[in-house]
């Protein structure tokens, strides 16, 4: 076994030689040479513990260690994300902050993809890899399968976080949103991504459990379908081997339709399904009551993952796209509303009969919030995909503010809430550090989210009835820059409400630190004997 | 299901399956939770027999209101063409030098062209018209090419040193790095500062004046007040396109500067060329 992983480490860090001295481009070559050096240690490490004793899995316990290391990644990458996050928010209010000096790494093209990924790849998946194996294995009553191919989604998926964030500032993009990254490294993905499956089926498969609990319904569905929608919208095709550069399969329109079919369900099943499995495990959990509607659950998961792909099409109202395909996508978005709210209802309801909580215990009261941000953004995202109203709201700031009361209030609130139900039990420790700076976290998250989506609307509404305001002989009255710099107040409102967040988050990892110092990573037995083999 | 049991909180039955002691409740759909979802169902069935929705093998349904965004959108400009038709026609005719004495045309032609400014001219010249630095200032009386109407109607029309328009405006000034000894151009600086400003060198600009003369003037004027059908800018006015400090007006004669204008005749109808230069015209600086 080690002397194939020898051979195939040695072929890799080849190639990456040949890559870094061949490269056509400067992201391909730092690659390929970031590459080169991982493999040759890897390749070192093995060959010091080639036909050495190898340590003993340890029997009849989780898997918590890929947990620990993700909840670890998630704190990472959420600071990381939040800060270019809120320096991006300050270029676009102070464009000086670009600095000429910086040119072209330091400008907002760059930085802004950065920040897309950092926080909804980076932050959200290291939060759904670990939440998503903490509750498979403990729903499933077995640990995780497949022992170290764990540690390799771990492993790889923060490589291709890398990967994909350096990338962006030396310039290698193939310009989709949300689906950034070159050809390379989305093959790398595929490869993790299929591992990540096989992981959670493979838990699934070996369970101890008669039925499968509805929180792992929407983490599958939330991987199956990211594997679908990566493949489809990165078809593309190099124009060398040796260079980050490729041709997009698709075109015009077609290509269009299809990076918004992707985009949109990045938002459905990525940000939605798989946080939805987050939520259906923490919040009863949290709660410490049954979960208000096992039907509910059942219906809204299929109306939400029957529904939510077909309604990309709402991206793009009074574009190329022909009308019929505008109005499915409008109809089928509308339609989706009440699935959407089936998952606020059964977490909500949920706490029926614990509703006190909400005065005692902070972690909750960032579940609730969650939920709240949850059903409010699943409202106004059928709303704003009604093309009359899409027609004023389409490319203004409303759209961005839009995303971030789902991003902030739903994604980020439910991940804190779960970082703080699982660092004292993967740690061993009873409780938070500081329950009182959990508190601060809440109302300094909760006022930034605020801040910044009241100012995303005024702004973007503004924005939407300058450029059609006409004078009586129906010529338009304002020029792009007369609302550019109109929009200057909310942009610096909406900077100081990122500062905020981002505060928040930095209160929460310091009271991560402090309860994890000198702490001593937990076991937590399995609840069903090992059978025997 | 052998071990239903009742929630003592709600008095549910729950479902009798426990997760890492996650129950679940046997609650029924909430019933306006339901009947929103029927009602957005119907409204949506409804909604795709009204408009374009469904594929077929060729094309897709129309629906029965005949509604269609290309359309819509042809016939709102079809109906404003229309409404304008007789304006834009005479605008077409007018003789443009006596424009601004024909009230009804010229407060048409100055909003149309106000438009046309706003998406087009803006970017470099400022929503304002009050220009940047290398972008005219369009309210001002200083004109490098000419201020009169149809002055400014060839301007736009052609533009200015570009490549695309044979009729372009086109002058180049040398670049007096490579003929000037710096001295020459600290000298020749220190007299342009002269024309101007109360504060300089009196020596050094005197020694400017001869350099000037022999130099400049050509283009420039003997007393520097510039030539506009060579596009020669005024340089006794005080006002400048790239800056009047020593080291800018350095720059600007050691490098020589050269500022160019797209042809909008090639990009715009005769019409909207019309109308941006009667709104330029108007602007204030007008001749």
């Amino acid at each position: 076994m080690d002397y194939i992983k020898l051979v195939l480490l040695g072929i890799v860090t080849l190639v990456a030689a040949m890559a870094a001295s061949w490269a056509h481009d400067l992201a391909y070559q730092i690659h390929a040479m970031l590459i080169m050096v991982i493999a040759f240690g890897m390749f070192i490490w093995v060959l010091r513990r080639t036909d050495e004793p190898k340590p003993v899995p340890q029997d009849g316990v989780y898997s918590d260690g890929v947990i620990r290391a993700g909840v670890i990644a998630t704190a990472f990458w959420g600071i990381a994300g939040f800060l270019v996050g809120t320096f991006i928010a300050f270029q676009l209010a102070f464009p000086e902050l670009n600095f000429d000096w910086g040119q072209p790494f330091t400008n907002f093209g760059r930085l802004r993809p950065l920040h897309t990924s950092a926080v909804i790849f980076a932050f959200g998946g290291n939060a759904l890899i670990a939440t998503s194996f903490y509750v498979v294995q403990r729903t499933s009553g077995v640990k995780l399968w497949g022992g170290n191919a764990a540690w390799f989604v771990f492993w790889g998926y923060q490589l291709f976080i890398v990967l994909a964030a350096t990338g962006y500032l030396l310039g290698a993009t193939q310009s989709k949103e949300y689906a950034e990254p070159e050809w390379y490294v989305d093959i790398w993905l595929t490869i993790v991504w299929l591992a990540y499956l096989a992981v959670f089926l493979g838990t699934i498969y070996m369970r101890r459990e008669r039925h499968i609990y509805v929180a792992n319904w929407f983490f599958l569905s939330f991987i199956v379908t990211v594997a679908m929608l990566h493949l489809i919208n990165n078809l593309s095709v190099p124009v060398s081997f040796w260079g980050s550069k490729s041709v997009q399969v698709f075109s015009g329109v077609q290509d269009a339709m299809t990076q918004w079919w992707y985009g949109h369900n990045a938002v459905g099943f990525f940000l939605t399904a798989g946080f939805l499995g987050m939520m259906y495990y923490f919040v009863p959990k949290q709660a410490d009551r049954p979960v208000y509607s096992y039907k509910l659950s059942i219906i809204h998961f299929w109306a939400l993952i029957f529904l939510y792909i077909w309604a990309g099409p709402h991206h793009l109202h009074y574009t190329a796209l022909p009308d019929w395909a505008s109005t499915l996508g409008m109809v089928f978005s509308i339609i989706l509303w009440m699935p959407s709210w089936g998952g606020m209802i059964n977490g909500l309801m949920t706490l029926q009969g614990a509703w006190d909580k909400l005065r005692t215990d902070p972690i909750m009261r960032m579940f609730v919030l969650s939920l709240g941000f949850y059903g409010m953004s699943t409202f106004e995202g059928p709303m704003m995909s009604i093309r009359a109203v899409n027609s004023l709201s389409h490319y203004t700031d409303w759209t961005i503010g839009h995303v971030h009361s789902g991003a902030l209030g739903w994604n980020g609130m439910i991940t804190f809430a779960c970082i703080y139900f699982l660092t004292p039990k993967l740690w061993g420790r009873k409780q938070m550090y500081s329950m009182s700076a959990i508190n601060w976290h809440f109302w300094l998250a909760t006022l930034g989210i605020v801040l910044y989506a009241a100012s995303m609307w005024v702004t973007g509404i503004m924005e939407g009835l300058m450029w059609r305001e006409v004078d009586d002989q129906g010529f338009l009255v304002n020029s792009f820059a007369d609302t550019v710099s109109a929009k200057f107040p909310m942009y610096v409102v909406r900077g100081l409400g990122g500062v905020l967040f981002l505060s928040g988050a930095l209160v929460m990892v310091w009271n991560m630190w402090m309860t994890i110092r000198g702490a001593k990573p937990a076991t937590a037995t399995l609840p069903y004997a090992t059978p025997a083999e | 299901m052998a071990d239903r049991k009742v929630d003592e909180e709600t008095g549910v039955e729950t479902t009798g399956h426990s997760w890492d002691g996650i129950e679940e409740l046997n609650n029924p759909l909430p019933r306006w939770w339901l009947w929103t979802l029927y009602l957005t169902i119907i409204w949506g069935i409804g909604y795709t027999i009204a408009y374009p929705a469904w594929p077929m093998v060729s094309g897709a349904t129309a629906g029965v209101m005949g509604w269609s965004t290309r359309e819509n959108v042809a016939n709102d400009i079809a109906a404003h063409d229309g409404q304008n038709a007789n304006l834009v026609a005479a605008l077409l005719e007018a003789d443009m030098a006596a424009l601004p004495e024909n009230a009804d045309l010229n407060r048409y032609a100055v909003a149309r062209g106000g438009a046309v400014f706003r998406a087009q001219c803006s970017q470099c010249h400022g929503s304002g018209a009050a220009g940047a630095v290398g972008y005219p200032n369009l309210l001002d009386d200083d004109w490098l090419w000419g201020g009169e109407m149809e002055q400014i109607v060839y301007s736009v029309t052609h533009g200015i040193r570009n490549e695309t328009d044979p009729d372009a405006h086109w002058s180049q000034m040398p670049a007096f790095g490579d003929i000037f000894t710096r001295e020459e151009t600290t000298a020749t600086v220190e007299y342009l500062v002269s024309l101007a400003s109360p504060e300089f060198d009196a020596t050094l600009a005197e020694e400017g004046a001869v350099l000037f003369l022999d130099n400049c003037a050509a283009c420039h004027g003997d007393a520097a007040m510039g030539d506009r059908a060579i596009g020669a800018p005024n340089l006794a006015d005080a006002i400048w396109l790239y800056g009047g400090d020593r080291d800018t007006l350095a720059y600007s004669i050691e490098n020589a500067r050269f500022g160019v204008m797209p042809a909008w005749g090639q990009r715009l109808s005769d019409e909207d060329v019309r109308a941006v230069s009667a709104y330029v015209h108007a602007l204030g600086g007008g001749e």
